[in-house]
């Protein structure tokens, strides 16, 4: 189960803004979900590997070799805001 | 009540490969903005890392280095959080399987060395350039995804001026494994420290505060030494120390709190689901342990070994492995010159002129060097002669031989050259021979004072008392 | 040859009638062009203006439509969502290149539910999409525009991606086939991810012929793809008629009414395990003991790894930006603004199911269920060649029925989950009608088991006969009245 105060503060995790409505019925929502979820608890999982990949995959390094970057006009066409050829945003301590 | 303080590092190390941690963008220093970034390293939607394999092997390289446990399997994890000069909200790190686990170096345990990409750059424009002040920041992602080697020692430093020297031994390990250029005005090697203080004699660990990225050498000492202080001052007055995240700031000194309106981080580690675990095969490790090159530690010994050096001597020259390059290239190019003192003139008189640079980017040749060293070794030119011949050398370069020739330092050292001026100097100071005669060897410095003057220093001392005693029979 | 001739072909039988010069290229795209360019069904998010250049391979000249999430250089790519609007990849999705070097042409992207999360095609920046048998019920998710394209005539064939279910469950209830291979058998590179360790691409095509010919040209072991290993055995155009040998297992957990499973569905899920014993099959029931568990760990791990790979919209690089007086207030507003509720609801299950407290008895349990559910599956292959069930509960529901409903649209994906989370492949095929409408048959084997899976598909797939012929001619065009809300008559 999952209240509000916890809703909250997952939000600011999530860097997610919510109105008042949608923290009200995020709190339902996720509590029913989570109601669902928790029959997991029934299960005896002692000693039982968690799963990392499904398929066994070989290493998969690559050489230090260099590939081309992308043009900065390209990398910069689609940020909302530039600005001395890098992407601008408000100061992070301001 | 005295207080002990306990320091551990934690050192973020830029790895010399050619391409990022995870991409193949070029890593080279000083480019234009934003001009060696990919999908990649942009975290543009679909974009997926793959894992540079020089990155694991410089890793496995420190390790060995350290005497680390290497990890059969090292898995990578994402770090969430978010910030600018983070393009995916996550930073790929590993997290509780690192690729080397323990060790030592000198004097210090190693916690662990783990691998992860480093952040882009954050430049902060406004009236100061400063952050506090600035309204906006610019993100260049050029450094975005540089493989970072992080090494965590155990708390076993004691102050500020050890840390330092253990640092310095640090960065010439890694230099020497040629894994990083290790440069700290650069920002290819970073240190934070985590600081507690406890009375003398006892062994549990007080709370400790993180000092941040200390962004040179001397700072690193400073900052440690400031934040020992506060902390004493603090438990001395009564306070308690808190545990935070601390800012030093070297021009003004002062140790300002981090902390911020922000909520204590809640990482939400996991697997990195995009990259499958790395498993160190034989090969891999074989190809490390190839690539070993002498450690200083290893170095040290050999030189105290093969030369008979101190152990003092042996260490500084292979602690600062670009002295332990010159001495050997000294040595190499005069076969007759003795080792010992062209240790103590390299690691003294040299370094006492050119500080903390390469002697191997000075004008001073190696065989410069270990020829003047022979020639005092041999009498030619004595201590204060030699002294200005190698001022010479620093400033110009050249041949010592030829150096003391023209400005005249060599030495005065025969019977034949001596004997006249001596003659003058007991004749000038009778009162003082005299005494000499008497069994009082101490005015003998007013004849040696008379002597010196008369030569222009370039007199032998030793020879100069030795006739002196003779011509007067004591 | 007229236009209705020409998009009347599958996609296997149009290589051949270009091949013979039947048919051009420059043809076959303007016949096809046209429909989606005119259709109904809201299946499209970006129609090519004309054919682009064609390579020269063995699809040459075949249209292909592509899911919004694949990355196509230059040409929209938003995976149905707001926060990356008008976003324009500076690259291309492998699985794309691959195709295009193929021959295929890139004929529009396909709508799609937001980052792929949802069962209805419901959560879309572009909005809904309708179900080509009847316009007033969902297409099934997440990739529901392929799915409607591809019933409805719209396009040859298309590519999807599947999570949990969103090649299956949306070819089920529009009643074609659908694939998604082996995990690792077809790069992700380009893939705009939902959660990495279970997104896999695959075909949604009209027969079974079709999926294998589309899926031969996806599998690859990309360099750029640590996870990617492709297939360890080329991809054959199925010819089996028969299933003499071959051991089916029925699990308990995924076929039966109490488990949620329509009356109808099981009754055609029933009919199509005789048409299997016909051709030599043979049954048993058997049980997947934790499969039942496979909603709770997926939509525990799902979320986690989407909340994760959902945080570089943060509006700094490209996509949506909202005013925000400082960094932290920029973040939250472009991030409140720029996903839809569905998407925002699985961030908050995930991050809550990561964060500080909570990782253990969340994050880490579904791992560990996780690993449980593959060994089932992988004893279950020691026994069987393959675990069939139906491929979703029910067949297509009103559109607007259960958006408000998380646990109800979950619920979905109930019969897919499993082989999503063991990683191995699965197929679902059209096996006949609940009401007028379609449903959907799963096939299900071990990893790399690609081509005995098409075989199998193929064989039953020419003894049920299955007729998608009335979405296909009435579908999506705009000759065919709309007749939202009312379920569609029976027969042509
Ligand atoms: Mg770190
Ligand atoms: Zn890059």
């Amino acid at each position: 189960m999952i209240d509000r105060e916890q809703v909250l503060h997952v939000a600011r995790l999530a860097r997610l803004e919510l109105t008042d409505e949608e923290v009200a019925r995020m709190a339902g929502e996720l509590s029913d979900v989570l109601g669902h979820i928790e029959r997991i608890d029934q299960l005896d999982l002692e000693g039982v590997a968690p799963t990392t990949h499904v398929v066994d995959v070989p290493n998969a390094l690559r050489a230090d070799e260099p590939a081309p970057s992308l043009p900065r006009e390209v990398v910069l066409e689609r940020a909302p805001a530039v600005e001395a050829d890098g992407f601008s945003v408000p100061s992070p301590q301001a | 009540m005295k207080y002990e303080p306990v320091i551990g590092l934690e050192i973020h190390v830029q790895l010399g490969t050619r391409t990022k941690m995870f991409c193949g963008c070029e890593l080279t220093f000083g480019e234009p903005p934003n001009t060696r970034t990919c999908p990649v390293c942009l975290g543009l939607p679909g974009a997926l890392p793959v894992v540079n394999a020089r990155a694991i092997h410089f890793g496995l390289m420190t390790g060995m280095a350290m005497g680390s446990e290497l990890a059969p399997r090292s898995v990578f994890h994402r770090k969430n959080y978010f910030y600018p000069d983070l393009p995916k909200g996550y930073q790929i790190s590993q997290y509780d399987e690192p690729l080397c686990l323990g060790g030592r170096l000198g004097d210090v345990r190693i916690h662990r060395v783990h691998l992860e990409e480093d952040a882009a750059k954050l430049v902060h424009v406004g009236a100061s350039g400063r952050i506090h002040s600035s309204s906006s920041s610019v993100v260049d992602f050029n450094r975005g995804g540089t493989p970072l080697a992080e090494i965590v020692t155990e708390p076993d430093l004691r102050s500020g001026e050890q840390a330092r020297e253990w640092l310095t031994l640090l960065r010439t390990t890694l230099r020497q494994l040629g894994v990083s250029d290790v440069n700290m005005e650069e920002g290819s090697l970073r240190c934070d420290a985590n600081i507690s203080v406890r009375p003398e004699g006892t062994t549990e660990l007080g709370t400790k505060t993180e000092l941040k990225n200390m962004n040179s050498f001397r700072f690193l000492e400073r900052g440690i030494r400031a934040e020992v202080a506060r902390q004493i001052e603090l438990l001395e007055s009564g306070g308690e120390v808190v545990q935070e995240t601390l800012h030093y700031d070297p021009r003004s000194e002062r140790i300002t709190s981090m902390r911020s309106k922000e909520e204590a981080h809640d990482y939400r580690y996991f697997p990195e689901p995009d990259l499958v675990p790395v498993r160190i095969e034989q090969a891999m490790l074989d190809e490390a342990r190839g690539a070993m090159p002498e450690l200083p530690a290893d170095r040290a010994a050999r030189l105290e070994r093969e030369h008979g050096l101190s152990e003092a001597s042996a260490k500084q020259l292979a602690f600062r492995a670009e002295l332990g390059d010159f001495f050997e290239a000294a040595l190499g190019s005069d076969g007759d010159v003795p080792a010992q003192p062209l240790a103590h003139w390299v690691t003294g008189e040299l370094v006492a002129r050119i500080g903390d640079s390469d002697p191997g980017d000075s004008r001073v040749e190696p065989v410069a060097l270990a020829a003047l060293v022979g020639m005092v070794e041999r009498k030619e030119v004595n201590q204060g002669g030699a002294r200005q011949a190698l001022d010479c050398l620093v400033a110009d370069g050249g041949e010592p031989r030829a150096i003391v020739e023209a400005q005249g330092l060599g030495a005065i050292g025969g019977e034949d050259e001596l004997s006249g001026v001596i003659d003058a100097a007991l004749a000038a100071n009778a009162d003082a021979a005299a005494k000499i005669q008497g069994g009082n060897e101490k005015p003998m410095g007013a004849i040696l004072g008379y002597v010196m003057r008369e030569t222009k220093g370039r007199a032998d001392g030793g020879e100069v008392t030795r006739l002196v005693r003779e011509k007067l029979g004591v | 040859m007229t236009a209705t001739d020409a998009v009347a072909f599958t996609a296997a039988q149009a290589v051949d009638a270009l091949a013979r010069g039947d048919l051009s290229a420059g043809e076959l795209f303007a016949a096809y062009r046209e429909r989606a360019a005119g259709e109904e069904l809201n299946a499209f998010t970006w129609v090519a203006e004309e054919a682009p250049a064609v390579q020269d391979g063995p699809l040459k000249g075949v249209p292909v439509a592509v899911k919004d999430l694949f990355c196509t250089r230059g040409v929209p790519s938003q995976s149905g969502s707001r926060i990356l609007e008008g976003y324009r990849p500076p690259y291309t999705a492998t699985v794309v290149e691959n195709l295009e070097r193929a021959g295929t042409t890139l004929l529009g992207k396909t709508n799609q539910d937001e980052f792929a999360m949802g069962s209805s095609n419901e959560n879309s920046a572009f909005g809904p999409v309708l179900n080509p048998w009847d316009r007033g019920r969902v297409p099934g998710g997440s990739s529901g525009g392929s799915a409607a394209a591809v019933a409805a005539g719209l396009t040859p064939w298309a590519i999807a991606t599947d999570t949990g279910g969103s090649i299956r469950q949306p070819a089920a209830l529009c009643g074609i086939v659908g694939m998604k291979p082996t995990y690792g058998a077809v790069s992700r590179y380009g893939m705009i991810a939902f959660a990495s360790s279970l997104d896999q691409a695959g075909p949604l095509t009209r027969d079974v012929t079709d999926a294998a010919l589309l899926l031969g040209h996806m599998v690859s072991r990309d360099p750029r793809d640590s996870t990617s290993i492709g297939l360890p055995e080329a991809i054959r155009l199925p010819d089996a008629r028969r299933l003499d040998g071959i051991r089916l297992g029925v699990p308990e957990e995924l076929s039966g009414e109490a488990e949620g499973i329509e009356p109808g569905v099981m009754e055609a899920f029933e009919a199509t395990l005789r048409v299997a014993q016909e051709l030599g099959a043979s049954l048993e029931t058997m049980r997947l003991p934790h499969a039942e568990h496979g909603l709770s760990a997926y939509y525990v791990l799902a979320p986690a790894e989407a909340s994760s790979n959902l945080a570089r919209y943060d509006g700094v690089r490209y996509g949506l930006r909202s005013d925000g007086s400082d960094l932290v207030s920029l973040y939250t507003q472009t991030r409140h603004d720029g996903f839809g509720p569905e998407v925002k609801r699985r961030i908050m299950l995930g991050t809550y199911a990561l964060s500080s407290g909570y990782y253990d008895a969340y994050y880490g349990r579904a791992q560990k269920v996780r690993t449980k559910i593959a060994q089932d599956f992988h004893e279950a292959f020691e026994r069987f060649d393959f675990v069939v069930t139906p491929t979703a509960p029910t067949v297509a529901f009103g559109l607007g029925t259960k958006v408000h409903d998380p646990l109800a649209m979950y619920l979905n994906d109930y019969c897919t989950v499993p082989m999503s989370l063991a990683g191995t492949p699965a197929i679902s095929i059209p096996n006949g009608l609940s009401e007028g409408l379609p449903t959907g048959f799963q096939i299900a084997g071990p990893a790399f088991s690609e081509n005995a899976i098409l075989d199998a598909a193929h064989a039953l797939e020419g003894a049920i006969g299955f007729d998608g012929s009335r979405a296909f001619s009435r579908g999506g065009m705009p000759s065919t009245p709309p007749e939202r809300g009312a379920p569609g008559p029976l027969g042509l």
